[in-house]
């Protein structure tokens, strides 16, 4: 059992223009992404492939109604701004909110070096997009604090063997408590009128249901949109909706690794007598998420009660156990097991001891010494003011990154290795494909999605769709030759079907 | 043994190069008030009118 699988993060990014309060969000988003879009493509439009999205695809194994389903839902029908890009992400408009999905990746580490370079982009995107206008404000949260939440998702791809009730039963568990570690912080509680208290998450507040198909309203903790993007048969991909925008590395890395591990036991069939179902998970969301001194009892549907940092380290400690049968633990697997015991550790002896690895801890501490500094209240708006500024991603303002550069927030990665990710796809899944393919032959690109490349080989000849259906066809070491031998597109789609 | 050292002690990741970081990291932990000061320099300054006007649509 590894950490390693296929997995991607979907940020729906704040978008703000300070100086035009009346500006419209739709139309900042479409700016933006436009302004990227012709920067990195010049002279032509790369459509993006919607012949094999269905978004009312549910796990629960039945399609939703077309009609009968919320128009947000209907993400293949909107006609906005979408463009892939060379490092095979996704960077599009959804909603009122700019959008980059991260290439499909296959370890945890991955997914947190393509995760920063899409804060790179969306920074720079605004960048260009404000050289026309008034300045516009980019921040990687997941509220305004007025009653609107926008999403920061993650994708894991899951076997099909395990049975769906299973999976819901165990990561709704696992959900609610890992909270502790991938909190963003928030100072705010409740949806509409907010009060001026802190609390772990930015997200606890919007989830109203355990299980459901929707994510704009009435949000499940467990959401079942089961779009694979890979053979059905063998994969479902479990959208999870219920986390936080992290800048922390540490956080960052440490949410979708621990789900990785947690997916990776429930699919060698543990878990079969699962103890840890809590008794009322949405009311424990909120419960952990205002637990700032990690010591509130949740109660299980076996009458026990147990912590969050009680139940994490149970996690861990069943995970661990499947891992030490096994010799030779790749680094990836070894690098979340210590900061994942790391974190817990340091949870349990002073949450402040862990100020320099979660997001959290890091804005409460923050908070913490400016108010006792100037002797402020807590709505005070220098203080709520300091909550916003944290997630802004223009280096100039960002407190996080103002952080890292002190030493106050602690990095796992380097700025080349992201100003890499900028341009470049990861080698190790199919996206290595379809951004070299942009790369290498992109005016000859005229489409691509998760699951395809489309290639106009020549104009007197009919479009060629590559299907990517497996996420692990199509690496760098599988297809480094082949690229490194095609001088046209139609060389590379003539040996790319042999 | 400082609190930090058992931490070290209990994880089981013995990887060299994390190990070399928790020590650059025990040295940074002193919390100045200059970094105070700097995020003073840089917070906005119209704090009541920006966080008003930060008003965003539904989203996912």
């Amino acid at each position: 059992m590894s950490v390693k699988r296929v997995m991607g993060l979907e940020n729906e990014y704040g978008i703000s223009q300070p100086k035009d309060s009346s500006a419209n969000p739709m139309l900042l988003s479409t700016l933006v992404v436009d302004a990227y879009a012709n920067y990195v493509y010049p002279n032509q439009k790369i459509k993006w492939d919607y012949d094999l999205e269905n978004p009312l695809r549910d796990a629960r194994g039945f399609d939703a109604s077309r009609e009968d389903a919320d128009p947000s839902l209907l993400t293949d029908e909107v006609a906005v701004s979408n463009v892939i890009l060379t490092n095979g992400a996704r960077f599009y408009v959804d909603h009122a909110h700019p959008e980059y999905s991260t290439p499909e990746v296959f370890s945890p580490r991955e997914l947190l070096v393509w995760d920063r370079a899409g804060d790179l982009i969306i920074n720079q995107a605004a960048k260009i997009a404000s050289e026309n206008t008034h300045e516009i404000y980019i921040h990687k949260n997941n509220t305004d604090n007025k009653g609107v939440s926008y999403g920061t998702h993650e994708n894991y791809l899951v076997s099909r063997s395990v049975p769906f009730n299973k999976i819901a039963q165990v990561m709704t568990t696992f959900f609610v408590t890992r909270q502790i570690f991938t909190g963003a912080g928030r100072l705010g509680a409740g949806v509409v009128d907010v009060e001026n208290t802190f609390q772990i998450s930015q997200r606890a507040d919007f989830f109203e249901t355990l299980v459901g198909l929707e994510t704009t309203m009435r949000r499940p903790i467990i959401n079942t949109r089961d779009e694979p993007h890979a053979d059905p048969n063998l994969y479902r991909r479990l959208h999870v909706i219920v986390g936080d925008a992290n800048l922390s590395d540490v956080a960052n890395l440490l949410k979708t690794g621990t789900t990785s591990l947690v997916l990776g036991l429930l699919e060698t069939g543990h878990f079969e007598n699962f103890e840890l179902s809590l008794a009322e998970p949405l009311s424990e969301l909120r419960k952990v998420s205002r637990d700032l001194e990690l010591n509130q009892k949740l109660k299980l549907t076996n009458g026990k009660s147990l912590t969050a940092l009680e139940i994490q380290y149970q996690f861990l400690e069943e995970v661990s156990l499947k891992q030490n049968q096994n010799n030779d633990l790749d680094s990836d697997t070894k690098e979340i097991l210590f900061w994942w015991r790391k974190i817990l550790d340091l949870l349990a002896l002073d949450k402040f001891h862990a100020a320099e690895y979660l997001d959290w801890v890091a804005k409460l501490k923050l908070l913490e010494e400016i108010r006792k500094r100037d002797g402020l209240d807590w709505f005070d708006p220098v203080l709520q003011m300091l909550d916003l500024q944290y997630a802004d991603l223009d280096p100039k303002r960002s407190i996080a990154k103002l952080l890292e550069r002190n030493g106050g927030l602690f990095r796992l990665t380097t700025d080349e290795e992201v100003i890499k990710a900028v341009k470049n796809p990861p080698s190790s899944t199919r996206a290595w494909l379809r951004g070299q393919s942009l790369l290498r032959f992109g005016s000859q690109v005229a489409g691509a999605s998760w699951d395809s490349v489309i290639f106009d080989v020549a104009a007197d000849k009919p479009l060629v769709r590559v299907p990517t259906l497996d996420p692990l066809k199509g690496t760098q070491s599988q297809l480094e030759k082949v690229f490194a031998e095609s001088t046209t597109a139609a060389e590379l789609v003539t040996k790319l079907s042999n | 043994m400082t609190e930090r050292e058992q931490v070290k002690s209990t994880s089981q990741f013995h990887d060299e190069e994390a190990v070399s970081d928790l020590k650059v990291t025990n040295a940074q932990t002193g919390r100045t008030d200059e970094l105070l000061d700097e995020i003073d320099a840089v917070l906005e300054k119209n704090a009541a009118e920006f966080v008003k006007g930060f008003v965003q649509k539904g989203g996912q």
